[in-house]
């Protein structure tokens, strides 16, 4: 009796200590595919709200008046945003100041304020670059970001750098001999979702544009030349793309069968898409800007920080809740004839 | 049917659970009971409901039948029969014809004045299927959590509920059912060549007795379990593994959403090391 008392009591607490990890039921769920698949998602109904709450879109500056003279003909040195009126430049400017600039420097962030016109701050070079990026986003990559856009803010929130970036990573130093090198895995990596998969899969994926897909597409995996290694570096992506979007891997694969096509749903060619337009970011934009950045902004591998999903998605589907950012700022989407 | 020798002192009466005498007699070499009907029932009555849903399917490829649960959107109602009513009904007579059928069991463990360790073993069987068809889907709110009746098409569900949570190697539970499972079919392999060897031997030797059998494991690990502890411990094993992997499915959606591989992070964040 004694015996079943114990055993009892020791069933109880192993259980209260195993759930008290956990969330309880019941979870919010959607279904994406035939009924019986589980497709779909899986979330908690509390952390949704805390996400939505901790990404809200930035209240809209009221609309400029966009008739008038150009930026171009206005002020000096205007070249990306020269086809804006005065009204939407100062406006744009203004909103770019509240979305990233320290609030103790404002303009002087990123401009001599003796001469707006001159070039000597790195911030205001990087600033230009990523004004060119965000305009080709609205136009060049709509098949990502669709008619919703990307703003500064998309990114920023507020920072003067975007928070959730990523530098090359060769993960913890070993002590030597057999223990050298952990080869970049085997690490509870937070970038991929705390797993042992490679921990930075993203200097090679997303700043270079290696090869993702792994799997064989005959019955047998004759001739397949992609490695364990290969394999565990598309999964900690994968892994990353995940945590970042805050979705499961049914929201864009059907397990039966990842690379299928016809099986998938539609979000993965979005994601596809995404894939390429972070790379096109990283590889166009922001590697190159390394060579302008003062020390204190470069990783311990001499690289700048990157971009990657959580950059904008920041733990969401669509960023912001899928806020159309673009709407309120024609500005940074395609060149408009002046009215 | 003849009955073989020995059968006439196992036939005996009582030892029902309900019904008394009605159904206490044997049908050739079959006992009847009042569950032994119940089973008959259910089985047939699902078995013909599996046949008419893959009559309204598009396919009679024995693989790819599929009989799917009802859309999350019904929640925990009654689903239309075309779509998801039939799986609704098909679960019912599935449980109905396991419980049954340990319920049967039992019957004849108290006829023949035995344990109830069969029944008991069968039901944590049954008690996986029940949490994966009814209890998880009530946590999670919807009969549509339930996996399909099919070949290929319960393989998928299995795969892709394992990705919602991004890597089910990860999860603890999961983790102690493969643990037991593999433990399972090695005890049983040691256990089956071990006898097997035992009651196989040589030309000219004799049949080794079970003291011969404890001395090769003595001399081989030290221990041996012996001839009544190898079942006890198998029943442990099998029975575990039954059961842990009831509770890695309970715990993957009613008690845990995100990635398995983030659980773990409590470990990371003990104070010891952080």
């Amino acid at each position: 009796m004694r015996t079943a008392s114990t055993c009892l009591t020791a069933l109880v607490l192993t259980s209260a200590l195993l759930l008290s990890g956990c969330e309880r039921p019941p979870p919010a769920t959607e279904q994406t595919g035939y009924r019986g698949q589980s497709m779909g998602s899986v979330a908690n109904p509390r952390t949704l709200e805390m996400r939505e709450a901790a990404n809200q879109p930035p209240e809209a500056q009221p609309a400029a008046d966009p008739s008038g003279p150009r930026a171009s003909t206005l002020y000096q040195n205007v070249k990306v945003l020269g086809d804006l009126s005065e009204g939407e430049f100062i406006r744009l400017m203004a909103s770019m100041t509240e979305w990233l600039a320290p609030a103790d420097q404002s303009c002087g962030y990123c401009h001599n304020l003796d001469n707006l016109a001159d070039e000597s701050k790195y911030q205001y070079r990087v600033a230009r670059q990523m004004l060119i990026m965000t305009r080709s986003l609205n136009t060049d990559w709509k098949s990502h970001v669709g008619e919703t856009g990307v703003t500064c803010y998309t990114c920023h929130r507020g920072n003067a750098q975007p928070q959730a970036t990523f530098r090359q990573d060769p993960g913890p130093r070993g002590a030597g001999g057999f223990t050298a090198s952990r080869q970049g895995q085997n690490f509870a990596a937070m970038a991929v979702g705390s797993t042992s998969l490679p921990n930075d899969p993203f200097s090679r994926l997303l700043a270079y544009a290696g090869e993702i897909r792994v799997s064989t597409p005959t019955a047998l995996a004759t001739g397949n030349p992609r490695t364990i290694q290969d394999t565990e570096m598309t999964y900690g992506l994968m892994i990353h793309m995940s945590e970042g979007l805050g979705v499961n891997c049914t929201f864009c694969h059907n397990s039966r069968n990842f690379g299928q096509w016809g099986d998938s749903p539609p979000q993965r060619a979005t994601a596809f898409h995404g894939i390429r337009m972070v790379r096109d970011i990283n590889i166009r934009h922001v590697q190159p800007l390394a060579a302008i950045l003062p020390p204190e902004r470069l990783g311990p591998e001499g690289d700048n920080a990157k971009v990657f999903c959580t950059t904008c998605h920041n733990g969401q589907p669509k960023p912001m809740g899928g806020a159309p950012m673009l709407q309120n700022y024609p500005e940074l989407g395609a060149v408009r004839p002046a009215p | 049917m003849a009955m073989l020798s020995f059968e006439a002192k196992y036939r005996v009466r009582g030892g029902t659970l309900v019904g008394g005498d009605l159904f206490d007699f044997w049908v050739g070499p079959f006992y009847v009971g009042f569950f032994g009907v119940t089973t008959i029932f259910f089985s047939l009555l699902g078995t013909g409901l599996i046949v008419w849903g893959a009559a309204l399917g598009d396919t009679w490829n024995v693989w790819k039948i599929s009989i799917a649960p009802p859309d999350l959107k019904y929640g925990l109602g009654l689903a239309p029969l075309a779509e998801g009513g039939l799986w609704q009904i098909i679960t019912i007579c599935a449980i109905g014809a396991f419980v049954s059928w340990a319920l049967r069991q039992a019957e004849i463990s108290r006829k023949l004045g035995m344990g109830l360790h069969i029944p008991v073993a069968f039901s944590f069987a049954v008690f996986a299927y029940v949490s994966l068809v009814v209890i998880r889907p009530f946590l999670m709110g919807a009969w549509g959590h339930g996996f399909p009746y099919g070949i290929f098409s319960h393989l998928d569900w299995v795969s892709n509920v394992g990705y919602q949570y991004l890597h089910f190697h990860y999860n603890p539970a999961h983790m102690i059912a493969v643990t037991f499972f593999f433990t399972t079919t090695m005890a049983l392999s040691l256990h089956g060549a071990l006898v097997l060897s035992a009651t196989n031997p040589p030309k000219g030797e004799d049949v080794k007795t079970p003291e011969h059998e404890n001395a090769f494991f003595r001399d081989l690990i030290g221990y041996s379990i012996g001839t009544i502890g190898i079942h006890r411990l198998g029943l442990f094993l099998a029975l575990s593994a039954a059961f842990w992997s009831a509770v890695c499915m309970l715990l993957s959606g009613p008690f845990w959403t995100r990635g398995w591989p983030e659980w773990w992070n409590w470990w990371l964040e003990l104070p010891i090391w952080r």
